[in-house]
């Protein structure tokens, strides 16, 4: 994150502080509990997203006396820790989650290593059992420092009140510089209670092991810039490093003044407007076909603040074969980490792409754009979800509504304007390919960790910290299950989130995976669901079920038209739907299951046909592999 | 493959030996020996980490090392000229009967014997990793009935030293800074 952030951060500190930034005030007695509620405004915090208990009771209490502070009660830690991660991500801004000790804190724990995969800043703060009491398995003691050492960017265990203004400074220091991430600050209930004079601490902040690289050496900007200058083949894999350093402008130049194609990851999607005509769209296990295709066939990569994640490589021995290699990144550790590169550059993206702009220069190939229009017209044959009145593709079941429709409309009756959050699953990755994000922030969902139950929480906290945006909570019926307590936080806080359940009766993805892979047996992946609008209207939630097409248009118009409080739309799917195109896990980047072509398709019916005839005269099996027999039954691929 | 040797200094503050300890597990990091210490400035503990790997294993564990909040300074000692030692403390079964042999060989290597009883003796020995592999290979047909081994430091020769300027231990903390477990 950039300064700027941090900058503003600063500013929203509230004049009603005890000690105003400036230092004008004299140092007062406080005690812990209000000292830590000192802090968080002076990080420029509003919301505080967390759930009381014993241990963290005193902060509770200090809490009314700073009405500042606005708390929202979840109905689950883990949703404070998504809310605070939605919060974050919505702005850039640090999320703030608090939890008791014990099972609060360990509640909070999948929401921590949420945000630790995708470089979120949050802070949590855990009460803990009194100093004395540690390491005696006192009631509801846990080692939560313990427990988070691995899925946090650091945590502090606080033993004195002299030590917590520093800490609770460091942790928002740390959460936001550099590569982002969650800090937790573990604080027992002992140095809650206890009193101490407190002075803000003014002087910077000097953390000797600790100090995020900036600009890159000229050398290796040098070095990237003559690969760039050879290259005939370059593309530029933009990641969530883009915006987090705000970058986007400076990714737009560089590709129009070197005329270098741009493919996004998940959570790069908004780096740069996906109408612009040199960005291609999402790269990875889901990602176009021609995307894919540009990768592998590339003869350079210009890999910025993405970390080659292993549902964006595919297969790493065969990937992107015949390239050079430039990666720029600001944690030194991704650099070489699964792909080794020619060029490494360590640095702020914002910094190093302005330092590569000064003096980039290439000669645009357009036999590069014509191979990748090649490529793009080819998945356009295979494209499934068309105007309504076009000719639709064969495979598409008459009268059914599709989840990659929903989206698509969703995308046209919001304007492509809102703010998506996501959970996971086929959904999510409808939501990747169907939705053209124009802005940074525009796109929030679990990339990392692939965390069912994201959804609705990161969505509220999304909303409460961007109100003036629309936000789409676009959820599956099976993560949605798992997170779905939160709808009364909604109601409770007022949060106008509009719910779009993707409801299609299955763990789609797993039953994706178990039909490809597993000889379509589908262990535990059809669910009974309760009614989702009944179950909405008991918390006063109004809510629309859509089951054509048709309706969707009114459904999204009528949701927008709530413009206080949450609302859902169940939207009922087709069961069996297959999110095309698909990398299998550990398969080479460009060797996709496809959606056939029309022709192809009818051809393969045919062929089925044929085949079925065959098999009923000789009453004979067809012996074949497992996942061609498996696919063959229905795309005979 | 090849032996790496890295000397971190860290600040002395609760929980970093767990960090550093967690790290090797959670990335898979082979090492052959951590040992931790005191530094000349209290403020800081200071870790030689020795492993068997390629040197890129090493540049990832050294990139990592410094991801954690409480590392100060890593270097690559196997890319410096150094010195490096570890010791032993062995007991070595010796009676009367061959006592005087195991002496003979203790005085050889420069170790040194602190303490006998009827039984067996133990020896103290301090040098490279070799030489404390020879000695435990030639006292090994006597019965070493127990043994430990400190696992190696090493310091830079000459000017070559770890950086510590920057750092500036923090007022409030220092009460609390204790040590690294
Ligand atoms: C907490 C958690 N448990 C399990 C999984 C594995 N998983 C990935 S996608 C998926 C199915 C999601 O189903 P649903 O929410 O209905 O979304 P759909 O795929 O049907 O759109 C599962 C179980 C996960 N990602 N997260
Ligand atoms: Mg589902």
């Amino acid at each position: 994150m950039s300064d700027e952030d941090a900058a503003t951060n600063r500013e929203a500190v509230n004049p009603e502080a005890v000690n105003p930034p400036d230092g004008g005030a004299d140092a007062v007695v406080l005690t812990g509990a209000e000292i830590v509620c000192e802090c968080l405004l002076h990080e420029g915090v509003d919301i505080v997203f967390g759930y009381p208990g014993g241990a963290i009771l005193p902060t509770y209490d200090a809490l009314t006396k700073y009405p500042q502070l606005h708390h929202v009660l979840t109905r689950h830690e883990q949703g404070a820790s998504h809310m605070a991660d939605g919060y974050a991500r919505a702005t850039g801004k640090v999320g703030v989650a608090m939890a008791t000790s014990g099972p609060g804190a360990t509640n909070l724990v999948t929401g921590i290593a949420t945000a630790m995969m995708d470089s979120s800043p949050i802070v949590c703060i855990t009460g803990q059992v009194p100093t004395g009491a540690i390491g005696s398995d006192a009631f509801q003691e846990t080692d939560v420092t313990g427990i988070t050492l691995p899925i946090t960017k650091h945590n502090y265990l606080v033993t004195s009140i002299d030590e917590l203004p520093e800490v609770m400074r460091e942790a928002f220091h740390i959460a936001r510089t550099g590569r982002p991430g969650p800090v937790l600050v573990d604080i027992p209930k002992d140095v809650q209670i206890q009193e101490a004079e407190f002075v803000y601490p003014t002087e910077p902040i000097q953390l000797a092991g600790y100090s995020p690289p900036k600009t890159a050496r000229a050398r290796q900007v040098a070095a990237a810039l003559e690969l760039i200058r050879k290259s005939k083949r370059p593309i530029i894999l933009a990641g969530h490093g883009i915006s987090m350093a705000g970058a986007n402008e400076e990714l737009a130049q560089l590709a129009e003044k070197a005329q270098i194609p741009i493919a996004l990851t998940l959570l790069g999607k908004g780096a740069i407007s996906e109408q612009h005509p040199l960005c291609l769209g999402m790269m990875g296990m889901h990602g176009g076909a021609e995307v894919n295709h540009a990768i592998q066939q590339a003869d350079l990569l210009i890999a910025l603040g993405m970390r080659f994640d292993d549902r964006v490589t595919g297969n790493l021995a065969t990937y992107a074969r015949d390239s050079r290699k430039i990666h720029v990144d600001i944690d030194p550790s991704e650099i070489n980490k699964n792909v080794t590169v020619d060029v490494g550059i360590v640095g702020d993206l914002g910094e190093v792409l302005r330092q590569l702009l000064d003096r980039v220069e290439r000669r645009p190939n357009e036999a590069w754009f014509d191979r990748i229009a090649e490529w793009r017209a080819d998945s356009e044959l295979r494209e499934i979800v068309r105007p309504a009145e076009a000719p639709q593709h064969p495979a598409v079941p008459e009268g059914k509504l599709l989840g990659a429709q929903v989206i698509r409309d969703l995308f046209e009756f919001t304007a492509g304007g809102a703010i998506t959050v996501t959970d996971v699953g086929q959904h999510q990755m409808w939501e990747a390919q169907y939705y053209q994000h124009e802005r940074p922030h525009s796109l929030i969902t679990s990339g990392g960790l692939g965390t069912m139950g994201f959804g609705l929480p990161a969505a509220i906290g999304a909303k409460m910290s961007r109100p003036d945006q629309e936000v789409w909570a676009i959820v599956g019926d099976g993560g949605f299950q798992m997170t779905m307590m939160e709808l009364a936080t909604a109601v409770q806080e007022r949060v106008n989130v509009h719910i779009a359940i993707i409801n299609n009766g299955f763990l789609g993805m797993v039953r994706q995976w178990q039909e490809f892979f597993y000889e379509e047996r589908y262990n535990q992946t059809p669910m009974v669901n309760p009614d989702f609008c009944k179950l909405a209207e008991a918390y006063g939630i109004p809510t629309v079920r859509v089951t054509e097409r048709g309706q969707i248009e009114e459904a999204v118009k009528a949701s927008r038209a709530q413009t206080a409080g949450p609302t859902l739309i169940d939207f009922v799917v087709e069961k069996e739907e297959i999110v095309f195109p698909m990398v299998p896990a550990g398969a080479d980047l460009d060797d996709m299951i496809r959606r056939p072509t029309p022709a192809e398709f009818e051809r393969q019916q045919r062929e089925r046909a044929a085949a079925a005839e065959v098999t009923e005269a000789e009453t004979t099996e067809l012996e074949a592999p497992a996942a061609a027999a498996a696919l063959g039954s229905r795309f005979g691929v | 493959m090849a032996k790496h040797i890295l000397a971190a200094l860290v600040e002395n503050r609760p929980g970093v030996l767990a960090r550093v300890a967690n790290l090797f597990r959670r990335r898979s990091f082979n090492i052959d020996s951590l040992s931790v210490g005191r530094t000349q400035r209290d403020e800081m503990s200071r870790m030689t980490i020795v492993m068997e790997s390629d040197s890129a294993e090493a540049d990832r564990l050294v990139k990592n090392l410094y991801k954690l909040v409480d590392v100060v300074h890593v270097d690559h000692l196997h890319s410096q000229p150094s010195v490096v030692r570890e010791m032993a403390l062995v007991k070595v079964r010796a009676t009367s009967d061959n006592r005087r042999e195991v002496i003979q060989l203790c005085d050889i290597f420069r170790a040194r014997i602190i303490d006998v009883s009827a039984e067996s003796l133990v020896v103290e020995i301090t040098g490279e990793e070799e030489k404390l592999e020879n000695f435990t290979e030639l006292v090994r047909p006597f019965g070493i009935v127990e043994m430990v081994r400190t696992g190696m430091i090493a310091l830079g020769r000459g000017g070559h030293t770890l950086k510590d300027e920057g750092f500036k231990p923090n007022r409030s903390r220092a009460a609390a800074r204790s040590n690294v477990l």
